[in-house]
């Protein structure tokens, strides 16, 4: 053998993160920064420091994510994309909302909410449909459905940001200050955290059961719209004016949206342990192991999240209110969940608790975590009240 | 996690069982739900109401119980301090007893790993290869490198391992993540009430529940100067200023005294066009005797001032003692009479009316009232101001009271302008609102002359009397007294309306008339009160001069129709008077926040120790490489394993990569070793 260990070891020579790159990678990169700078450059009068840094903070995130999680980068490329044009669409008249064609039916934020609500609930049956059949294609349609409703969803939060900035120029705020907005925030979340495992394991088994809860906020969403008008646009409190609004809230979402993941992978779990095994419902269902490592990374994503966001809703409530801890029952609650999960964690890492308990105890969870976002609700309505009530 | 300490000790002692307890899992689990459900039972039952408010709700047996139990105060009971002590103590000892061995693991590569510990590992493999052992090891430690691990080799004489290791920051996270808890616990609990407690539950200070001025609160009930942590609020009226704040303890208070005095020069509220309040903002000045000036600064709703530690937060604004200058009209007498109060918000105003005394208690004033008002126009919703208004208790001398909110000009309603005033019994209700037409100079008076008219009684009869002659001169001849009895009742049934509205006539109405025939009476009744109230209209409008003879506008007819509603409620209004606001002085409060928090740099601290902590623990991934290299007869016997800390799953992945890799570098292409 006349190969000498310096060749050998050429082929071998992992490159660096920078070499793996591709020229598309080095584009996106640039698309991201340019974005940024736009923003920069013409709305700096909207933005206090705080705020340049955290444009600057989600620049570079939407850069790695992009790099990290190819997909997100299309996804991304499409929001913008429509959402420019829906944003172009309105000029500066609000009202063209009912008038305008392509505002009416598909890309105000509202008509781009009802698609995103119609999209998941199609996408939820599609996944059914995938689990019962085994139909690849089907599997591919369910996909793509919610890739889609996704896509719609953002866009609605894009064009409203907009749109809250056409209502009144001291109007203006990020969508994610009251509950419609941020169950629109908890659907997109809970499936792009669901679409990443997807995509990691090569399976849409999971889907239905995901889904089914994604359904469930869309189902909240249409009454909470329809039957209370959420979706008109209601300016913010002083208590909300902050950037630290604009960091906690998104962190929050994902904490729940992986919690919510979490409890149906652990519905999908009873439901998979209980089938006959080599039946054709077992063959279909999703792999036991994998629903349990995908239960786990998705609490262990969903704690980091929440504990920062528990965090940083520490720090605002010390700006805002003279106190970064006060024991009320939004807090509190949000102890609650971030307890329960510390406990789950244990559990499984040191005590090896697995399976069928752990699966129980996913879904209980859910339940403090609806509390949780109940009380946040309070959150929402309210603390303009108590600003208001508090002076008694 | 098994303390290796322990299994190798004979005769443990007590104080290891102790730490054996304290550090133990389960006991960390059972703390940590414990603290959950305490949360749960503190959230789920409101905290810190004036007692009376649980006696009602739970009687006074549960009361009792759940006042043993703390339950009215669970974050500062005893029993749930002593959880959350227990939990930090649990946890240092948890740090105490892993931490040294967490620590140690990041810098040790476990080169003394025995053949069969490697060949128990899940992810192994064995070759033998045919090749020198200089030729293979370079390779293995190549491809541990390039993949991010760093490595560690050592001889045993016939055998050498090379140990690999990458992400053993990992392990720092469990440190972090538990030290952090410890930190922010004892950081949270500088800044909490816990001092003020004890202090109350050894009598030192007493909670005040009068309330009455600062200057009159004895001394049990004030906190010293030097309180190192509180969290109190004071309300200061534009103009004013002041150096203390208010602590709220259960159902009364506690005075913190300041080191310095807070001005309040100017406060501005802006709303969007929608009425909200858009932004709320102080102008402070601070009077220190330690500054040689006064120093001036604008707090807003988050964006506090920071002086010397204390925090001074912009939390609720009030009124501040608007002057307000009031024209009582009598609602129920017959002459019009008003008379003319000057007092502030806050102030009480004592009343004489026909009902007995009355005590006239200012209670808010606004300057703004704007609301949404459905148009028809297209743009949809829109907002009106209706200008100032303010709200008022009317209490009587059994202590019942009324609230009222008078607006202070007239509102356009269906193109009518109508005075408005709310009126209601309890807070929890909504406000029901008595219309009172304005008249053509957008002034009371008319209205108010035309109540006035229908209380004249003898006007009325005389009236009747006018209205009667022409009708009744034949039937009259015959039985005089049947006039007299139509014009007492003509009289009787104004009295009725003006005292109780259209309601009192129906009740008269289902009192005396047989149920077949009331419909048929009460409408006679309203026919014979309309004509005569008509009459009554017609000569006050003739007294202002209008001449109505080609028939009555129909502003003036709405007006009678809207006066006559009025007049109608005026029995449920209960008020004996209409306030008019005639002028005020806008005089503003803002309510501030003030907290003094030593600890919250350590519980910050404590918070980012456990960000970075819970990142590293999750995000970092600690993984463990073992090359087993043993070379016989020019050939080199393999062994290669592997794990994953907390990750094995995506480990097994990486193994097979690395395995066949492996593979390649040293061109195996599948040749195992035989198991010895
Ligand atoms: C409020 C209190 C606590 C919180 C929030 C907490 C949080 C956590 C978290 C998030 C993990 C991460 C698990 C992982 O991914 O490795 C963990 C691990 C762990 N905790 Fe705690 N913990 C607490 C108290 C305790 C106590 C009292 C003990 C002592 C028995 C303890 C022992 C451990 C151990 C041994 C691990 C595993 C570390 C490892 O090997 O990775 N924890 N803890």
């Amino acid at each position: 053998m006349s190969v000498t260990q310096q060749q050998m070891m050429q082929g071998f020579e992992k490159p660096s993160f920078w070499k793996t790159l591709s020229w598309f990678d080095w584009i996106w990169a640039a698309l991201v920064i340019a974005g940024g700078i736009y923003a920069y450059r013409n709305l700096p009068h909207l933005m206090d420091v705080y705020e340049i840094a955290i444009l600057a903070g989600s620049t570079l995130a939407l850069i790695t994510l992009g790099w990290r999680w190819k997909p997100a980068r299309a996804l991304s490329l499409a929001v913008v994309i429509i959402s420019l044009f829906g944003i172009s669409r309105y000029g500066t008249d609000l009202g063209l909302a009912e008038q305008d064609f392509f505002l009416r039916f598909l890309v105000s934020s509202q008509s781009a909410v009802m698609w995103m609500s119609a999209l998941y609930v199609m996408a939820t049956v599609a996944y059914f449909a995938h689990l019962l059949s085994g139909s690849d294609f089907v599997g591919k349609v369910a996909s793509a459905m919610t890739w889609s409703a996704t896509t719609m969803g953002l866009v609605g939060l894009m064009v409203r940001w907009r749109e809250t900035y056409l209502v009144g120029a001291d109007v203006g705020y990020i969508p994610v200050s009251n509950l419609y907005e941020v169950f629109i925030l908890f659907s997109i979340i809970t499936a792009l955290v669901y679409l990443y495992y997807e995509g990691r394991y090569r399976t849409r088994a999971m889907g239905a059961f995901v889904l089914l809860v994604i359904s469930a906020a869309v189902g909240f969403l249409l009454w909470y719209s329809f039957d209370r008008g959420a979706h008109e646009i209601q300016p913010l409190v002083p208590a909300l004016q902050s950037y630290w609004m604009k960091i906690h809230v998104p962190a929050n979402f994902v904490g729940y949206g992986c919690f919510a993941l979490s409890a149906m992978l652990g519905v999908a779990y009873l439901i998979a342990a209980r089938a006959r095994p080599g039946s054709t419902l077992a063959r279909r269902l999703p792999d036991l192991d994998l629903l349990d490592d995908v239960m786990y990374k998705s609490i262990a994503l969903g704690f980091a999240f929440f504990t920062l966001a528990t965090i940083l809703g520490a720090l605002w409530a010390a700006e805002a209110w003279g106190g970064y801890w006060s024991w009320d029952p939004k807090e509190t609650w949000a102890l609650i969940v971030w307890l329960n999960y510390a406990a789950w964690l244990h559990m499984r890492l040191t005590k090896g608790w697995r399976g069928v308990p752990m699966a129980w105890w996913a879904i209980i969870g859910l339940f403090s975590q609806d509390m949780d976002s109940g009380m946040r609700r309070n959150d929402v309505d309210l603390s303009g009240n108590v600003i208001l009530i508090s002076a008694g | 996690m098994s303390s290796p300490a322990a299994s190798t000790r004979a005769a443990p002692s007590r104080a290891h069982i102790l730490l054996e307890f304290l550090g133990s899992m389960n006991l960390a689990i059972t703390l940590l739900m414990a603290v959950a459900v305490a949360s749960v039972i503190g959230t789920v039952l409101k905290q810190n109401e004036p007692y009376q408010n649980y006696i009602i709700k739970f009687g006074p047996f549960w009361f009792e119980v759940f006042e043993k139990l703390a339950l009215y105060d669970v974050y500062s009971a005893g029993w749930f301090l002593f959880i959350l002590g227990f939990l930090v103590v649990s946890t240092s000892v948890c740090i105490y007893r892993n931490a040294p061995t967490m620590l140690r693991s990041i810098t040790h590569f476990r080169t003394h790993a025995g053949l069969n510990s490697l060949r128990a590992f899940h992810n192994r493999q064995e070759w033998v290869v045919p090749r020198p052992e200089a030729e293979v090891t370079p390779q293995l430690a190549a491809m541990a490198r390039t993949h991010g691990y760093r490595l560690r080799s050592q001889d045993h004489g016939d055998h050498r391992i090379h140990a690999a290791m990458k992400g053993s920051w990992n392990r720092l996270g469990y440190v972090f993540t538990h030290a952090a808890i410890v930190i922010i616990c004892i950081g949270g609990l500088v800044d909490g009430n816990v001092p003020l407690k004890l202090k109350e539950s050894s009598g030192q200070i007493q909670v005040e529940t009068r309330d009455i001025p600062a200057s009159q609160v004895p001394a049990e009930s004030w906190l010293s100067v030097k309180n190192p942590s509180f969290r109190g609020s004071v309300t200061i009226a534009e103009g004013t200023s002041a150096n203390l704040a208010f602590l709220q303890l259960r159902d009364g208070y506690l005075v913190q005294p300041l080191p310095f005095r807070i001005e309040l020069k100017d406060f501005r509220i802006e709303h969007y066009f929608t009425g909200q309040p858009k932004s709320f903002e102080s102008d402070l000045v601070i009077h220190d005797p330690e500054l040689e000036e006064p120093f001036e600064s604008t707090i807003a709703v988050n964006h506090p001032l920071i002086y010397k530690g204390y925090a001074i937060y912009q939390a609720s604004f009030n009124d501040g003692g608007s002057k307000l200058n009031i024209r009582a009209w009598p609602l129920l007498a017959r002459e019009l009479q008003p008379h003319d109060i000057e007092s502030a918000v806050f102030q009480d105003v004592k009343v004489t009316s026909p009902r007995g005394p009355l005590t006239m208690e200012l209670t808010d004033f606004k300057l703004y009232n704007v609301n949404p008002v459905e148009d028809d126009d297209a743009s949809g919703k829109q907002f009106r101001n209706y200008g100032p208004s303010f709200t008022y208790k009317l209490r009587d001398e059994t202590g019942a009271a009324r609230e009222y909110e008078n607006y202070m000009s007239p509102v356009e309603f269906e193109g009518r302008s109508m005075f408005i005033s709310g009126v209601r019994t309890t807070p929890a209700e909504p406000f029901r609102y008595l219309h009172i037409p304005a008249d053509g100079k957008y002034s009371l008076e008319r209205f108010l002359k035309f109540n006035a008219l229908l209380r004249d009684q003898e006007r009325v009869r005389q009236l009747a009397e006018e209205t009667t002659r022409g009708s009744f001169d034949q039937l009259t001849l015959e039985r005089p007294e049947l006039r007299q009895e139509v014009i007492e009742n003509m009289v009787h049934l104004v009295g009725l309306f003006t005292q109780g509205g259209v309601d009192a006539i129906l009740e008269q109405v289902n009192r005396s008339a047989p149920e077949e025939r009331r419909t048929q009476v009460m409408d006679a009744y309203l026919k014979v009160l309309q004509t005569i109230l008509g009459e009554l209209y017609l000569e006050l409008l003739a007294g202002e001069g209008i001449d109505f003879s080609p028939g009555m506008s129909e502003t003036d007819a709405r007006f009678f129709d809207d006066s006559l509603n009025a007049i109608s409620s005026l029995g449920h209004y209960g008020a004996p008077f209409f306030a008019q606001l005639t002028g005020f002085e806008h005089l503003q409060a803002s309510g501030l926040q003030i907290a003094r928090a030593p600890g919250k740099n350590v519980v910050y601290l404590g918070c980012a120790l456990l960000t970075l902590g819970v990142f590293l623990m999750f995000y970092v991934r600690h993984s463990r490489l073992w090359f087993r290299v043993e070379e016989k007869d020019g050939h080199t016997r393999l062994l290669f394993a592997g794990t994953g800390h907390r990750h094995e799953r995506d480990f097994a992945e990486e193994f097979t990569r690395l395995r066949s890799e492996l593979e390649q570098r040293l061109g195996i292409v599948d040749r195992p070793a035989p198991r010895p």
